[in-house]
């Protein structure tokens, strides 16, 4: 659970080295652990963005978005986590299928990397498109290139590469390319505009969800989504599912849920280290 | 006459988290005791699960010496000080009680609660007596009532003994479900240090079934295991409306406040929205563990919802008055059928149904059924599912050539509680499907038996 490097991918946004060779032994693309880094902190659900058994390492993406998600973050090379879970939830099955587009917004590269590695080494050729609000916040750039047979990028202020969402490069690449699947990894928006262009184009499109949960386990039943009509629960039944099955909207309103709260312990948070 | 256990006042109890029973005071204790016919033949053992000697300690109470009643009880039973808390004695050992009859039976589990927390007050710091670990390694897996209680009796017999836990503390439900006002974790947390002093290793975060599967385990060296990894799977009522926000099972409700401290928020990270008006589903302890939450939350009207009466309420009858006194609303022979909400998706609306009891069903219970245009709506903003739990299907799904019965539970064979996979032990709610904390440790106590039989007999 040690740290053993620590980068900064783009603000707030932090790559974590771990030590865990008995996660590392186990993990296969999709998996995800459950980390809490203090006595206090919450249960904070992260996909393994990458693993090395040899090493016996894994590699966590995190974005400093509330309270101990931000402490995290600053947690540093040397320190370690106190609790850390997994792998947890299905693996993503990996096929040769030909082409695939992998498509990822925002921090969704960190999940979307695994999956593009294993399907760029099971022999399918691999059209990848990352989009990010501004070009400091494109992450994994090149790891990405690394495993794609072609990249291409976007950003909502233009700043680098196509200028708009990068479900407009997903709607390109479908027009001139012969495409057998999409994997689609990002913010629920543009997972459920991305379905949408998906359907367009009767391909079929895979969705990772990172629904709020607390054990990550099938325990609390906090993670539960609607697909195809039907209850699910996005730590054991998940977190990939058929994108074109899942109730994006009620989706969204989950996730909103506890913004409130999130707002406020960050709030009290820096009123303390005001007092200090 | 029977002693009462004194409480702390339901005004003053409603709005904190401290423990609502306060247990006996010396004296109580003794005079309670004293009330013991101390019978030839003693009907109350048949009724305990794990077959402590009850006439024994409590004559040794009545003589004064908490000390000597307690030895007699952890001969059987590893967990007293929990067990004199949660375990519905009214319908075990002081149901026989022959004072019963035609007054009030012995309050046998407030003398062992009692006996237990005299020794948590007055020997803490002494050294268990510890058996060398000879006969071979065995891993329990979850580290709930029944695993607790496996791995204590296992490690007495002789074995090195690795309990697997998968949350970040042990205890299984006696952590993430029952309160801190009906179990303090300060308790849970004693006795697992006692186990830890009889040489059981506890490894957290440690998913049987992801980090390691069954079967693996006999790679590593372990001879036999035992699975108590519970009921754990919360079941919903599958009306339409269910997965709206402010829609929490109890495991959720009750894990995010017990485990994730989220009643100490924002101290603690993890919060826990909740409305003014609560609706709780069910009428298990779950349910008033629930509702007495969300009391203590601040919630303002905070109801149980049940479609049948209270006769047949299956809450311990003491966690029912607990309730009813903290102001607990009972809507009784109440359906819910759906449930609505508001433009964000949040919860607003509990549309029920009234119903009246008909005839006896299969259970015998009298079936309920529903009222002709008898819907109303009930105004919520919060609703806390506690219909039941399920077997979690990870390690179940993880394990190939593991027998499981028609509702998922694990198939076992009754005399040894050995399941399809030889040297793979199986016991609790993993095995019964949800029930209590003393009949999953009368399953751990078989179980570890078992184990022993089994490992001693292929040593020869």
């Amino acid at each position: 659970m040690k740290i053993i490097d620590k980068k900064q991918l783009a603000p707030g946004i932090v790559q974590f080295l771990v030590e865990a060779p008995l996660i590392a032994e186990k993990a296969e693309p999709g998996n995800f652990i459950i980390l809490r880094h203090k006595e206090e902190g919450e249960r904070i659900p992260l996909t393994i963005a990458d693993f090395d058994r040899e090493q016996g390492t894994i590699t966590l993406v995190c974005q400093g978005i509330g309270k101990s998600t931000q402490e995290i973050n600053e947690m540093q090379k040397g320190e370690a986590f106190l609790d850390l879970l997994g792998p947890l939830g299905i693996a993503y099955p990996i096929k040769k299928v030909g082409t695939v587009a992998c498509v990822a917004g925002g921090l969704g590269v960190a999940p979307l990397y695994p999956k593009a590695k294993a399907l760029h080494q099971a022999g399918n050729r691999v059209l990848s498109m990352i989009g990010a609000q501004r070009k400091e916040m494109l992450i994994m750039t090149e790891e990405m290139t690394a495993v794609s047979d072609q990249i291409s990028f976007s950003t909502d202020d233009g700043s680098f590469g196509h200028h708009g969402f990068v479900t407009d490069l997903l709607r390109q690449t479908l027009e001139k390319e012969d495409v057998q699947e999409i994997v689609a990894v990002g913010p629920v928006p543009m997972m459920a505009a991305a379905v949408k262009v998906a359907k367009e184009f009767k391909v079929p499109i895979v969705v990772s969800l990172n629904a709020l949960m607390i054990d990550g386990t099938g325990m609390c039943g906090g993670c539960r989504v609607t697909v195809g009509g039907e209850t699910k629960f996005c730590c054991v039944d998940g977190p990939a599912f058929d994108g074109a099955l899942v109730d994006f909207k009620e989706l969204m309103s989950r996730q909103r849920y506890y913004h409130e709260q999130e707002q406020e312990a960050l709030h009290r948070c820096r009123l303390e280290e005001a007092g200090k | 006459m029977r002693e009462q256990m004194p409480k702390q006042d339901p005004q003053l109890r409603r709005k904190n988290f401290d423990e609502v029973a306060l247990g006996f005071t010396s004296t109580q204790a003794q005079a309670e005791a004293k009330r013991c016919l101390n019978c030839k033949k003693p009907l109350c053992v048949q009724g305990c699960p794990v077959e402590i000697n009850i006439p024994k300690f409590i004559m040794q109470l009545a003589e004064g010496d908490p000390e000597a009643a307690l030895a007699t009880i952890k001969e059987k039973n590893s967990l007293p000080a929990i067990c004199g808390r949660v375990c519905p004695q009214e319908n075990q050992c002081e149901k026989l009680c022959i004072l019963g009859r035609k007054g009030e039976p012995i309050a046998i589990g407030a003398l062992e609660r009692y006996s237990a927390d005299w020794g948590r007050a007055h020997q803490s710091d002494e050294p268990v007596q510890k058996v060398e670990a000879t006969k071979g390694k065995v891993a329990v897996i979850g580290s709930g009532p029944a695993g607790l209680t496996a791995a204590a009796d296992l490690a007495q017999m002789g074995y090195q003994v690795t309990v697997f836990e998968s949350l970040h503390a042990p205890g299984g439900v006696l952590q993430y479900g029952i309160p801190e006002f009906r179990l303090p974790k300060e308790i849970v947390e004693y006795e697992v240090k006692n186990l830890a002093k009889l040489g059981v290793e506890i490894k957290t975060n440690y998913l049987i079934g992801k980090t390691l599967t069954l079967n693996e385990l006999f790679d590593q060296g372990y001879q036999a295991s035992f699975v108590g990894t519970g009921a754990g799977l919360p079941y919903f009522l599958g009306i339409p409306g269910e997965n709206l926000n402010g829609v929490y099972s109890a495991n959720e409700f009750l894990t995010r406040v017990n485990l994730m401290k989220a009643y100490k928020f924002p101290e603690y990270d993890t919060p826990i929205r909740l409305g003014q008006r609560v609706a709780v589903v069910g009428a298990g302890n779950v349910a008033m563990d629930a509702a007495r939450t969300a009391l203590r939350l601040g919630a303002e009207e905070v109801s149980i919802v049940y479609r049948r009466s209270r006769e047949e309420m299956p809450a311990r009858l003491e966690e029912i008055e607990n309730a009813e006194e903290e102001g607990v609303i009972f809507r009784l022979l109440t359906n819910p059928l759906r449930l609505e909400g508001n433009e964000d998706g949040d919860v607003t609306t509990m549309v029920c149904q009234k119903m009246a009891l008909g005839e006896a069903d299969a259970s015998g219970r009298r079936r309920p059924v529903p009222i002709p245009d008898s819907e109303f709506e009930l105004p919520v903003d919060t609703v806390v599912i506690a219909i039941g739990q399920g077997p979690n299907p990870i390690l179940l799904q993880g394990t190939e050539g593991l027998a499981l019965n028609k509702w998922g539970y694990i198939e076992v064979d009754p005399e040894t509680q050995m399941t399809s996979i030889p040297g793979v032990f199986a016991g609790g709610d993993i095995v019964t499907g949800a029930a209590t904390v003393i009949a999953a440790m009368g399953a751990g106590k078989k179980a570890a038996r078992a184990i022993d039989r089994y490992l001693t007999e292929k040593e020869q």
